[in-house]
């Protein structure tokens, strides 16, 4: 791991550093970066048979890199490809702020956070760089903070240990947790139940209060509100934004974007594995002041603004 | 066209009743939203006009018939968890399968990329699951759609194009769509009948 310590605190909003700009009303405290994540690319190894002209998946980001396998499957015509999904991504997170991911459903936003939190397949190929507070990190050593400095919600409900109580996987200090279990309405018994005995929307509050358990400075939230209702899901987006408050960070990836825009600080625009747009989240106010046809055409999209799309998706 | 209707249905959890002797139709022509405030009971009601919860007290009808016991119910409730709903053992075409015959067109309309039929949930992302849910229901044929949140799972872009594409699919082969949603602007987009249940 490299201990060198990052250079990273100073430089003026609009300037290009670390492969990435941000919008000139971005929060910016000091210009610390608590996460910067430089020309990520992830890719997964595919075997696709022969004969049939293979063509790369439409849609996906596709530098392929192919190899012939011989030996023991030289008779068979399976050949072996890369599949990148995410191609050259850069965003940060500053002290102070939460920054809002949304864009196209399968556009490698599970994968950026996965990659994060030091989570990959066996057949997963991961390139980039990642710093977190200014230090660079690696598998290992993105591993050792997971849980304690950088908290995950996790998309799939299923992520919970199913062999484990509730109160038991949550851990921490009960009089916490008593606290977060009243805030997210869930009753006390929730902490002898087993997985398989909550429904979609205890077990993304149980994920949500796991998350806000321990004292990270850090939170990766994988589309934390689907299940709560909407009073919950304000409450979550306010709890997300007194943690930035408090000097720390959020990555928000939701496809919630009127509830984001309450909250977040900037907004990165996510398509086919890319950032194409990173813009202040006063600029989702009309779609002129967004630059990239893809923000533009999510804009009008929102059933809020005119529920349409045109063109191929 | 059919009905779907609750008769003097009662449920309740342990001592919390959510429905006393409460009565409700919905027929096939109509995109009905339900709405109430948060904990009222919308997942509990999709539950039981699914045929998943059963009422304490009072039934639910299909045409006048309580739902079939055996094989796919023509109720079918899609809801904002896909990763719970698909069996992770399974690829995806063998779930489909088990719903029915594939039909390229329903793929196509819902944005399935072929290639997804020989995955594992797991090799998916949560709207790419969500669209195997929506097509696994339409695979059933059935008499009624209950759209449980759906969306949640889906960006901006693909939430239209696959509420377009559900709106007529339903019309067409009339299908009655029951749905949930937090957002008003989708809820008024969408349903031509809001029921309150706080009005019950
Ligand atoms: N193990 C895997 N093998 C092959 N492809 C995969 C694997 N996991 C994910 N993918 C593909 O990578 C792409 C990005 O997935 P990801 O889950 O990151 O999307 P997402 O942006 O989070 O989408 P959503 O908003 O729907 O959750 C998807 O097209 C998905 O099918
Ligand atoms: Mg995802």
């Amino acid at each position: 791991m490299d201990t060198q310590q990052h250079l990273s605190s100073v430089h003026t909003h609009e300037e290009a550093h670390h492969g990435h700009t941000h919008a000139s009303v971005s929060h910016h405290a000091g210009g610390h970066h608590l996460l910067q994540v430089e020309n990520l690319c992830v890719g997964f190894q595919m075997y696709e048979t022969l004969p049939q002209q293979s063509s790369p998946a439409k849609g996906i980001a596709c530098k392929e890199k192919q190899t012939k396998r011989f030996g023991f499957f030289s008779r068979t015509t399976t050949r072996q490809t890369m599949q990148w999904v995410i191609d050259h991504l850069s965003l940060s997170v500053h002290t102070g702020e939460i920054l809002a991911v949304v864009g196209a459903s399968g556009s490698g936003k599970t994968l950026l956070a996965d990659a994060i939190m030091g989570l990959y397949d066996t057949n997963t190929c991961v390139e980039g760089v990642i710093y977190y507070d200014g230090v660079k990190q690696d598998a290992s050593s993105l591993t050792a903070l997971r849980g304690s400095e950088i908290a995950f919600v996790p998309q799939s409900v299923k992520s919970l240990d199913p062999l484990m109580k509730i109160g038991k996987q949550i851990g921490g200090d009960p009089a916490r947790r008593a606290e977060l279990f009243e805030r997210y309405s869930l009753s006390t018994d929730v902490e002898g139940l087993y997985p398989f005995e909550l429904s979609g929307g205890m077990a993304r509050r149980v994920l949500l209060c796991t998350a806000l358990m321990g004292n990270p400075r850090l939170i990766i939230a994988d589309e934390p509100t689907p299940g709560l209702d909407l009073e919950l899901a304000v409450q979550a987006m306010k709890d997300f934004r007194t943690f930035a408050d408090e000097g720390k960070g959020v990555l928000l990836i939701t496809h919630d974007i009127e509830l984001a825009l309450r909250v977040a600080d900037r907004v990165a625009v996510f398509k086919d594995g890319t950032v194409v747009e990173e813009t202040a989240v006063a600029n989702f106010a009309a779609p002129h002041l967004l630059n990239h046809p893809f923000s533009r055409a999510l804009w009008h999209a929102l059933p809020e603004h005119d529920f349409s799309f045109e063109g191929e998706l | 066209m059919s009905v779907l209707e609750l008769q003097q249905v009662s449920f309740s959890y342990g001592a919390k009743t959510v429905f006393a002797n409460c009565s409700l139709s919905f027929d096939s022509h109509e995109r009905v939203a339900l709405y109430a405030p948060s904990g009222r009971g919308k997942t509990t009601l999709c539950r039981l006009l699914a045929g998943y919860s059963k009422p304490q007290a009072g039934q639910v009808l299909l045409d006048g018939q309580p739902l079939p016991q055996m094989g796919p119910c023509p109720v079918q409730l899609i809801w904002q968890h896909p990763e719970q709903a698909l069996d992770p053992l399974l690829r995806m075409q063998t779930s489909l399968q088990e719903a029915g015959p594939l039909e390229e067109d329903v793929l196509h309309r819902l944005g399935i990329k072929p290639e997804w039929l020989t995955r594992y949930p797991r090799e998916l992302s949560g709207g790419e699951m969500q669209r195997f849910c929506i097509a696994r229901a339409l695979a059933v044929h059935p008499q009624f759609l209950i759209a449980d949140e759906i969306s949640t799972m889906l960006d901006a872009l693909t939430q239209v194009q696959i509420w377009d594409f559900l709106c007529s699919y339903c019309d067409e082969h009339e299908v009655g769509l029951i749905l949930v949603t937090h957002s008003q602007a989708l809820q008024d987009r969408l349903a031509t009948r809001v029921v309150n249940l706080d009005s019950l």
